[in-house]
């Protein structure tokens, strides 16, 4: 029988899962940003081939749920001889789903832009690079912080899917709190939803944190 | 083909194009062959291994135990999250503050806890054994989170209703809760039927959640049958493009909801869980 006196003796055990949490969350997150950026060139891009490769990647693994991308990467590809350690596979699974996600915001923020600002600065005689770097991309990355943010909030969320597969990570050690408790699971499970809540808070208060820093008259 | 990022190009970038064009669509088919030869080498595709997809009685299952459980599932919890929806997004309009903040509560924190824990929470607290099992700990939970999402979701799309249609009622003095049901409620589900459907696809992924408390669905069946058969690539392949088929048929009636009865207008704004003011956007993530 344990009790929420557990949770309080064994803290440790807590913070460790949460650790995981977050590091699971980081690693992922920075991945997924990486390859959602690289998705969301070859789709904005004028090499078509790459365009549709990317509409595609992105309309299996937005329609895909991210649980089975997990069986996937957790079940089916052992089998095609591929293995890694299960942290890294918690971290393949979350980005290549994640970064669907991540392409769209981007995607979206560059399509946020009009066409007019780009025609303006060709017009006074900005270069690509120069009409990229002060004109199109400071206007999209403010664009995309809020939708980024939203993609980052499920990010932290979904990385609870780990714990179906053998990663000790907060919700896995919640099932492991409750599993042997009978009277305080409320309170247990109040615990483990509050840390979340905290996690979700700063990622949601850094973007805006970010919104307001980078913000300007339009 | 002219985009915000790069002019109609000349005849020396469409040479350059195609280069990049032959030696992308090299890279890429040799991707597919590496995958295709993995899949060879490793025997998955071997016919013993698709048996099952091609056996009239096992696609029964897959369809029947699979597929229809988990759209079940799927509408049961959408239905019941309209309602709490409903609720709870009028809730947080209402001026009466004892009223307001206890929903806000609510909702954040539903749309701020992993739904998986809460699924798991609900299961071994009042699921297990004599409780009302899998199924409807799945259902509960999809309702809880749904219901929040859709919340805000009421809320952001009643407020989209312009304001003269609201002053204009009270002028000709209809109450608060007929100006709500009769003047801003219909007009706002025009509005947002977009936005719920693809809170509908939402839900139809996260029923693929009941696989972590053995709850039936497409992934439940799925896992029977690569226990049987040790035919984890096939089975993972073939539940995903369900789930895949699934959701493009249901993105595709949202476009044309979108199309028939909202038209070109901006898609709703929903904010950000833990985002009071601020707009963001929904992901459908």
């Amino acid at each position: 029988m344990a009790s929420i006196d557990d949770i309080v003796q064994d803290y440790g055990i807590v913070l460790r899962a949460f650790l995981l949490t977050i590091e699971l969350f980081l690693v992922a997150g920075l991945a997924s940003l990486v390859l959602g950026v690289l998705l969301a060139a070859a789709r904005v891009g004028p090499i078509p081939v790459l365009a549709k490769a990317g509409t595609v990647y992105v309309a299996i693994f937005r329609n895909t749920p991210l649980l089975v991308v997990f069986i996937f990467v957790f079940i089916a590809m052992p089998r095609l001889g591929v293995n890694y350690p299960f942290f890294a596979k918690g971290c393949i699974a979350l980005t290549v789903y994640t970064a669907a996600f991540v392409c769209e915001a981007f995607r979206s923020g560059i399509n946020s832009v009009s066409l007019g600002q780009a025609e303006a600065s060709r017009a006074v005689g900005l270069t690509f690079g120069q009409s990229m770097q002060h004109v199109v991309l400071p206007q999209a990355l403010r664009a995309v912080v809020p939708p980024l943010a939203s993609v980052m909030i499920a990010l932290v969320k979904n990385t609870s899917i780990a714990a179906a597969f053998g990663l000790a990570e907060a919700t896995s050690r919640m099932r492991f709190f409750t599993n042997n408790n009978a009277d305080d699971r409320m309170l247990i499970f109040l615990t483990f939803a509050i840390g979340y809540v905290i996690i979700v808070e700063l990622v949601s208060l850094g973007s805006h944190g970010l919104e307001r820093r980078w913000r300007v008259a339009r | 083909m002219s985009s915000i990022l790069f002019d109609v190009p000349g005849p020396r970038a469409r040479a350059r194009q195609r280069l990049y064009s032959v030696i992308a669509s090299i890279g890429l088919a040799g991707l597919l062959a590496l995958i295709g030869w993995r899949m060879y080498d490793t025997g998955q595709l071997a016919y013993d291994k698709w048996e099952p997809f091609v056996t009239p009685d096992y696609i029964v299952v897959l369809l029947l135990d699979g597929l229809l459980k988990t759209l079940q599932m799927a509408v049961l919890s959408i239905i019941f999250a309209t309602v709490f929806g409903v609720i709870f997004g009028v809730g947080k309009l209402s001026e009466q503050g004892w009223l307001r903040w206890p929903c806000w509560a609510v909702v954040e924190f539903f749309r701020a806890v992993p739904l998986l824990l809460l699924i798991i929470f609900i299961f071994y607290s009042y699921g297990i054994g004599d409780g009302f099992g899998s199924y409807w700990s799945v259902v509960i939970g999809l309702t809880l989170y749904n219901g929040a999402v859709l919340a805000e979701v009421f809320r952001a799309g009643i407020l989209a209703v312009p304001p003269g249609q609201a002053e204009a009622a009270y002028a000709i003095g209809m109450r608060k809760s007929q100006v709500m049901s009769i003047v801003l409620l219909p007009q706002a589900v025009k509005i947002m039927l977009p936005s719920i459907i693809s809170q509908c696809v939402v839900a139809l992924k996260d029923t693929s959640l009941g696989y972590a408390i053995l709850a039936p669905g497409l992934t439940f069946v799925g896992k029977s049958i690569y226990t049987e058969f040790a035919n984890q690539v096939p089975t993972a392949i073939v539940v995903a493009a369900l789930y895949i088929v699934a959701n493009l048929t249901l993105t595709g009636i949202a476009t044309w909801v979108q199309r028939r009865y909202v038209g070109e207008r901006k898609p709703l704004e929903v904010p950000m869980v833990g985002d009071a003011a601020a707009g963001g956007s929904q992901t459908g993530i």
